[in-house]
């Protein structure tokens, strides 16, 4: 089968610094992957490359079997992906629908049906839908930025940090809410500091350190590992 | 009172044209960070480029073509010129320099505006042009309204920057366009996470932002009839002024800035000397630096979390 998104041997550097040394994944379609490690390990550059926001010095990024290295992050998001950043990024002196219709940017036509999907995994960003997003709460912002990437209907869905800044509580609504996208049939791949949460609903999973993917495997087995218990999972 | 109605109306028409020029400032402020020195330039390339047109049909006493179609020829051509200018500056004076320290497009920005005084200066020469419009329009004909006059002149020029402003207005609010702008505007990268090209809505802002400011050259050259190379200097800087004033990046803040940038040098021509007219200006764009930094619109800078 030809995975969905596919990282090939990946170098990138940040000026002198090399970020991404020979990083190698895939994502198979409807997957559910995670990206483990700890700060700086280079997971956001991870997820920035497969979008083309960071463009490698070696190696391949293939979408669904085609080479994008070379090609635009407009070109990738209208082929299917899209991303939930880091901090949520929203665009805060804009309206929650404003945001929403960024989300389909590159989409023509009806966005109807598009906002009540939306609309109907998170009610309530209809309640604030002419709100400046700005005076959202932090995990109403984490709904938009979700909702943003979905109006595009992504078939491959990066995700930069969900549980990020986000009480518990809410942490365990926002992974309940990846978990029903996957159910969709959309790829995802995570990037996570919240290793147990990660993996909890994970099919699989890797786990990068300084550049380097360290470990990969199915989720299960990864959850069980020694030293990834030592160094991650807190037990 | 009649006075103080003159002068009122002597400072919407210079305030419509301000309000032009701060628009373009603010507008590649809000989406670049630059303030961008050669934009009071390429107005005066607009304000020459309605004098070409105007020219070219024949002068304003004995047009070739109705006066009504050659204004608004010049209008176009002035509108078209800026905007091909304002194109061309950022693709080879901005964009090569798009991820150096801030320092180096405004290095740059002053070079655009000393190149093209100068090849203004070298190409049409020093002397100063008119467009002449008395003898085109009538200057008796207009509103009167008992002791006050209005010339039709003058209410062409700030309808159809009242016009220009409505429609930019609508621009951004309301289409997929004017939404890229705003999202550029506040955060780049998630902007490009969006799928919009970054460089084609940059592309957008330099072009919009030039047109007004050639329209805004040739409602100066209609109204105040003098036409020169330096012209953009004093301009360009008190656009920039009213830009800082309503708040740089801010929209609603560059058309409140030139307005009362307009009404301020109106009023002090008038009632106190128009040698203190620059004076009284740029005094209050330090007042608003000490009392009021962000100026009447602008947002504080927002802090990163």
């Amino acid at each position: 089968m030809t995975p969905l998104l596919e990282l090939a041997e990946v170098d990138t550097f940040y000026g002198e610094i090399h970020i991404l040394q020979k990083v190698s994944l895939q994502v198979q379609p409807g997957e559910l992957v995670c990206l483990l490690g700890g700060n700086a390990s280079g997971k956001s550059t991870t997820l920035k490359t497969c979008l083309g926001i960071v463009r490698p010095a070696a190696g391949r990024v293939l979408f669904d079997g085609e080479d994008v290295t070379d090609a635009p992050t407009s070109h990738r998001i209208a082929r299917g992906m899209a991303i939930v950043p880091e901090n949520r990024r929203v665009f805060a002196p804009m309206t929650v629908m404003e945001n929403l219709e960024l989300g389909a940017y590159l989409r023509d036509g009806d966005l109807k049906g598009d906002f009540e999907r939306v609309f109907d995994l998170f009610p309530r960003l209809y309640e604030r839908r002419d709100q400046l997003a700005g005076t959202l709460s932090g995990g109403e912002q984490q709904m938009l930025a979700m909702g943003r990437a979905l109006m595009s209907r992504p078939r491959m869905l990066l995700m930069d940090e969900p549980s990020m800044g986000l009480a518990p509580v809410l942490v365990e609504q926002s992974f309940q809410i990846i978990a029903d996208v996957h159910a969709q049939g959309v790829g995802i791949l995570v990037v996570e500091q919240n290793a147990n949460m990660a993996l909890s609903i994970a099919d699989r999973g890797y786990v990068l350190q300084t550049g380097r993917i360290v470990l990969s495997g199915p989720a299960a087995e990864l959850a069980e590992n020694e030293d990834l218990k030592r160094a991650y999972l807190g037990r | 009172m009649e006075f103080f109605l003159q002068q009122l109306v002597n400072g919407l028409t210079l305030g419509g044209v301000y309000a032009l020029i701060a628009l373009g400032y603010s507008m590649v402020y809000g989406i670049l960070k630059l303030l961008n020195f050669a934009h009071g330039d390429v107005y005066m390339v607009g304000a020459f480029a309605g004098y070409g047109v105007l020219v070219a049909f024949g002068g304003p006493a004995d047009p070739r073509i109705p006066v009504v179609t050659l204004i608004v020829l010049m209008f176009l051509a002035g509108m078209l010129a800026s905007g091909i200018l304002g194109v061309v500056i950022e693709r080879f004076a901005y964009r090569p320099l798009r991820n150096a320290p801030r320092i180096a497009p405004l290095i740059s920005a002053v070079g655009v505006s000393f190149f093209l005084q100068n090849a203004a200066l070298l190409v049409l020469g020093a002397r100063f042009r008119s467009y002449g419009t008395a003898r085109m329009v009538d200057p008796a004909t207009g509103l009167q309204w008992g002791p006050l006059r209005i010339s039709i002149i003058r209410i062409v020029v700030i309808l159809s920057a009242v016009a220009l402003m409505v429609v930019l207005h609508l621009l951004v609010q309301r289409t997929k366009l004017g939404k890229a702008m705003r999202a550029t505007a506040f955060d780049r990268e998630a902007a490009a996470m969006m799928g919009i090209d970054v460089d084609r809505v940059i592309v957008a802002t330099f072009l919009i932002g030039s047109v007004l400011a050639g329209a805004a050259g040739v409602m100066v050259g209609l109204v105040f009839s003098r036409v020169y190379h330096f012209m953009g200097f004093v301009a360009g800087l008190k656009g920039f002024t009213a830009a800082v004033i309503g708040g740089i990046g801010s929209i609603p803040g560059a058309m409140m800035g030139g307005l009362l940038i307009g009404l301020a040098e109106a009023f002090s021509a008038g009632y106190i000397s128009s040698t203190f007219q620059n004076l009284i200006v740029f005094g209050l764009l330090i007042v608003f630096l000490l009392a009021r930094p962000r100026g009447l619109f602008g947002v504080p800078e927002p802090v990163k979390v």
